[in-house]
């Protein structure tokens, strides 16, 4: 089933076609971070400077959100490191469908890794071999993407108006629950995903963001474990 | 257009600790062979980060957004990609006009 020759042309193809819906959805939010940064007393050049660098939006957000004068470095690296550790679970999960690339290009192509073009790499991990060009350009792509558009918002702030009035805020939602449909595998995938969802909003509403991400995607994926112990014959 | 030196050494020092999570995973991945549960577990990565993150949208924050998620996820198993963030934006639109 996984074709192993692939033709470089419908690869970048692919690759584009496939992002691009991740592209938009994320237009206004790199907009309204780069906004809300100018707001927050950064210039356009270190709003530039931090999607170029930092290229991580969840991140980004709450560094903004923490961001006073004295600049908190401690505060900022710390918050930012808690928030990305679920890389380190995604990277895991796509290193061995990452087996087409070099590891100078996994290690540089994984510079641009994040939630929308990870989870679409492992949607065509369960199709088809994960091509270097194909990695490799949504990433960049994304990433281009991100850096131009909070610059935009950055330079244009106040006129972009709240992009919550479009609802626009929710395609990043509607994205994650079309991949989570996507990449289930049958009757427990629910369960994990019910065990990840409850807890995630528990620990938010109790404790707080960013716990609510590492806590529900151990939940889920401690289910996914019982489940297996209670039938061990199931595939 | 300015950059100060504080800031812009922050923001290497959080681009630093972004890229160590992004890479970590490629040299902790196959350091162990997987099996069973731990297979089980391992498999279930990715269902449970993308849940995770974005459960309490779904589940807390209001009508709103519980009732859009109900028809985006009824849409996501019919529609592909685009047609499910459309179905979900104008859903969310008009229950935000509704819901007050």
């Amino acid at each position: 089933m996984a074709s192993t020759a692939h033709r470089p042309d419908s690869e970048w193809r692919a690759a584009l076609a496939d992002i691009a819906p991740a592209m938009v959805a994320g237009m206004p939010f790199a907009a309204l971070c780069g906004a809300l940064a100018v707001d927050k007393g950064l210039s356009p050049a270190e709003v530039f400077a931090m999607s170029l660098i930092v290229f991580a939006g969840g991140a980004q957000f709450a560094a903004i959100e923490i961001w006073s004068t004295p600049v908190p470095v401690f505060a900022l690296v710390v918050s930012t490191l808690l928030i990305n550790t679920r890389h380190i679970l995604m990277g895991v999960s796509l290193r061995p469908k990452l087996h087409a690339l070099s590891a100078v290009q996994r290690v540089l192509g994984c510079f641009t890794l994040a939630d929308e073009n990870w989870a679409l790499a492992e949607r065509r991990a369960t199709v088809r071999v994960i091509s270097p060009t194909y990695f490799l350009l949504m990433g960049t792509a994304f990433w281009a993407s991100w850096v131009v558009w909070s610059l935009a918002g950055a330079l244009l702030g106040p006129v972009l108006g709240d992009p919550r009035r479009l609802g626009a805020d929710f395609a990043f939602t509607a994205i994650f629950v079309a991949l989570i449909v996507s990449l289930r595998t049958g009757p427990r995938s629910g369960a994990v995903v019910a065990a990840s969802a409850v807890t995630a909003a528990l620990v938010r509403a109790l404790i707080g963001s960013p716990w609510h991400v590492l806590s529900g995607a151990l939940a889920g994926i401690v289910a996914a474990a019982m489940l297996r112990r209670d039938t061990p014959e199931a595939r | 257009m300015s950059l100060d030196g504080t800031t812009l050494l922050t923001i290497v020092l959080m681009g630093l600790a972004t890229y160590l999570t992004r890479i970590a995973g490629l040299f902790i991945a196959g350091r162990f062979r997987l099996e069973g549960q731990a297979r089980a577990a391992f498999d279930a990565i990715p269902i449970s980060v993308l849940t995770a993150v974005i459960a309490p949208t779904l589940l807390t924050s209001s009508l709103a957004e519980s009732f859009a998620g109900v028809v985006t996820i009824l849409a996501a198993f019919r529609l592909p990609l685009l047609g499910t963030v459309t179905v979900g934006v104008t859903a969310v639109v008009l229950l935000r006009l509704a819901l007050g």
